[in-house]
């Protein structure tokens, strides 16, 4: 049998309070939000030291509350976006599209003239994502933060959230169209 | 069907597809249709392009504004361990 783990909440500040804070503070961006969730992490998790098997260390188990502390946030801020249509539905990936599902011209995609190997690197263009990622809707943010930071699976996504797998398609779509047009506009067009 | 309804002159069912591709997969079926449509349509094969390069980036992605660098200040660790030993003697553990 694996090696039980010990519990130590005295330690939990000095060992963990600034790893939480920053693992927090990747996903909501609000310093004072973050504290309060790295506070109630700790609290409930002291409430809920019953529930601490020790089948994984500490610090996994109190990130697993803080993620769930995380979630709560992202689909309160998700319930304030309306959700967008079927696919097929009216208004649908407006204004890129014609009506005949041709791109318009004025939004159709032009040949980006950067080809760093790793465009991260290049500091403009990380705060020009960063700039574009603010402008969408909060939904739209916090399902392409899920996807892209936090890689969970799509069914995860649509669960935590309450969205129908076809809603959740058509917004990953929707922000990638706005991302795109969004950088081209801002950064990379030739 | 309309004629428009077919995803070979659709560039919007077209890029749709493209996204779902890249993140997670399409049917076999999606995979034909989309494979025709980008051979006859230089616009979405761009976007193709784009789409992955953005999927990349996001992945890479990590805001900047706000670091964590300096973590908590002190005065707030000093709280947090205050209300943890309230906690710890309010549940008796």
């Amino acid at each position: 049998m694996a090696k039980k783990e010990s519990i130590n909440p005295e330690q939990w500040v000095a060992a963990y309070a600034d790893y939480l804070y920053a693992f927090a503070l990747k996903r909501l961006q609000d310093p004072e939000l973050c504290k309060d969730l790295v506070q109630d992490t700790f609290v409930s998790a002291i409430k809920n030291l019953r529930n601490y098997n020790g089948s994984s260390s500490e610090k996994t188990w109190l990130t697993a509350i803080l993620k769930n502390k995380i979630t709560d946030v992202f689909r309160s801020k998700a319930s304030e976006t309306p959700l967008p249509g079927h696919l097929s539905g009216e208004n649908n990936t407006q204004p890129f599209f014609e009506e005949n599902g041709h791109w318009k011209d004025k939004h159709a995609p032009r040949i980006w003239e950067t080809e760093e190997a790793d465009p991260l690197e290049n500091e403009e263009l990380k705060q020009t994502l960063e700039r574009c990622l603010e402008k969408l809707p909060p939904l739209w943010a916090v399902v392409v933060s899920m996807k892209y930071l936090d890689e969970e699976k799509s069914d995860h996504i649509c669960k935590e959230l309450s969205l129908s797998p076809s809603n959740y398609w058509v917004i990953i779509h929707r922000a990638k169209l706005s991302l795109r047009a969004c950088l081209e506009k801002n950064w990379l067009k030739g | 069907m309309k004629w428009h309804n077919n995803i070979v002159y659709n560039c919007k069912k077209a890029t749709f597809l493209i996204d779902k591709k890249n993140l997670e997969g399409i049917s076999p079926l999606q995979r034909i249709e989309l494979r025709l449509h980008l051979a006859g349509c230089s616009v979405c094969r761009l976007y193709y392009s784009q789409s992955r390069r953005i999927d990349q980036m996001l992945r890479g992605f990590y805001p900047t504004r706000i670091k964590p660098e300096n973590g908590l200040d002190e005065a707030f660790k000093k709280g947090l361990q205050e209300s943890i030993a309230k906690e710890i003697k309010k549940s008796g553990a």
